[in-house]
């Protein structure tokens, strides 16, 4: 390590006994170490068991239980190893259906780039750290008050939902294996379900958000009509640039009318 | 290698470039207004479009109202009453399991 790393760590533990010594003032201590990690096990052990969820998808998608462990090693981003499984049991070309799965992925840049300015990670640890950003981490993380326990929000929910994620993707493609026909007992709906429940609390964020979804709904099931399998979930993806502009225009309407309204006023004047 | 594991192989390669890319560029170079309404409101896109696609759809380019959209149904209500991940899915799976016995 050089001198100057030295010297940039000992600004940022500066920084922090200061921000301690603020919290403290302000009579709100800085986070103890047990709460933090308190919280990540609970995120981790919550979310990773729905991992089940997505072992039981893979083979109800006729994956190899190798694939489907694969999938959850590998690529680790739940969104999008749902996404590929459902647009590879639906008959899609593998370019579209990783197209789909990547435009999912996409999110997680931003994750990383809250992340990074958060965490300061050394560029030696990047590489490493950089598989555990996803949605959950980030939400643990980017919560704390301090470095230090961003640091270890990140990595105990990161490798506690890594852990439990993967074995249960295990138990749940060993489990609908042995059951046979999936859909017998309705398992073919665990992705769709999944989708329905990672969406439905962006619903309730504003009616931004329920037009995309309308909208991008609805293209898909005209577009798949006639598309080739894989290609209609790429075509909702217009439903943001529709709905965005759709919306920019009647902002730019109500504006106009406000300067009418307001010159009106002038000249009444 | 079959197809199957090219698209395996290639997700994984692609995500886990997004993740390091995020980690790696300086905080702001990406962080455009436009940019980030994009990345906040595609996957609201594709989530919905899978949801619907897989809960009418019938391969290779049918619609239909089954079972599927009775599980799914049930599961939106669970879902819009806050219940947990795991109990959305399984709602789903139960309603549609139980509608397809009936029928």
């Amino acid at each position: 390590m050089t001198a100057l790393q030295h010297g940039r760590e000992d600004v940022e533990d500066i920084e922090e006994t200061r921000s301690a010594a603020v919290a403290a003032a302000s009579g709100r201590p800085g986070r103890p170490d047990r709460a933090v990690v308190r919280d990540s096990l609970a995120v981790g052990l919550a979310v990773g068991v729905s991992g089940v969820a997505f072992g039981v998808t893979g083979a109800a998608a006729h994956l190899t239980v190798w694939q489907i462990c694969a999938l959850s090693l590998l690529v680790f981003t739940g969104a999008s190893q749902f996404a590929l499984v459902g647009s590879l049991a639906a008959g899609a070309a593998p370019f579209a259906a990783v197209a789909g799965a990547l435009f999912l992925g996409v999110r997680n840049s931003f994750y990383g780039m809250r992340l990074g300015e958060r965490l300061q990670l050394p560029r030696w640890v990047r590489p490493f750290a950089a598989q555990a950003v996803i949605d959950e981490t980030a939400a643990v993380a980017l919560v704390q008050p301090d470095r230090r326990s961003a640091r270890l929000g990140f990595t105990v929910t990161g490798v506690c939902l890594y852990a439990v994620w993967n074995a249960t993707t295990f138990a749940g493609a060993i489990g609908a294996d042995a059951l046979g026909d999936t859909s017998r007992y309705g398992l073919d709906v665990a992705g769709p379900a999944v989708f329905l429940a990672l969406l439905a609390p962006r619903l309730r964020e504003g009616g931004e958000e329920r037009a995309v979804a309308l909208l991008g709904a609805l293209l898909a099931l005209v577009a798949v009509t006639f598309l080739p399998a894989g290609m209609p979930v790429l075509v909702a993806l217009a439903a943001v640039p529709a709905v965005a502009f759709a919306r920019s225009a009647r902002t730019r309407t109500r504006t106009k009318k406000n300067e009418n309204n307001e010159k009106a006023e002038e000249h009444a004047r | 290698m079959s197809t199957t594991w090219l698209a395996i192989l290639g997700t994984a390669v692609g995500c886990y470039a997004f993740k390091l890319l995020g980690l790696s560029v300086p905080a702001g170079l990406l962080d455009r207004p436009v940019v980030r309404r994009f990345a906040a409101l595609a996957p609201i896109a594709l989530l919905a479009a899978l949801t619907a696609l897989q809960t009418f759809g019938q391969a290779p380019h049918g619609l239909t109202v089954d079972a599927r959209a009775a599980g799914l149904a049930a599961a939106g209500i669970a879902a819009w009453r806050r219940a947990p991940f795991l109990v959305v899915v399984l709602v789903a799976v139960l309603v549609t399991a139980a509608v397809r016995d009936l029928t």
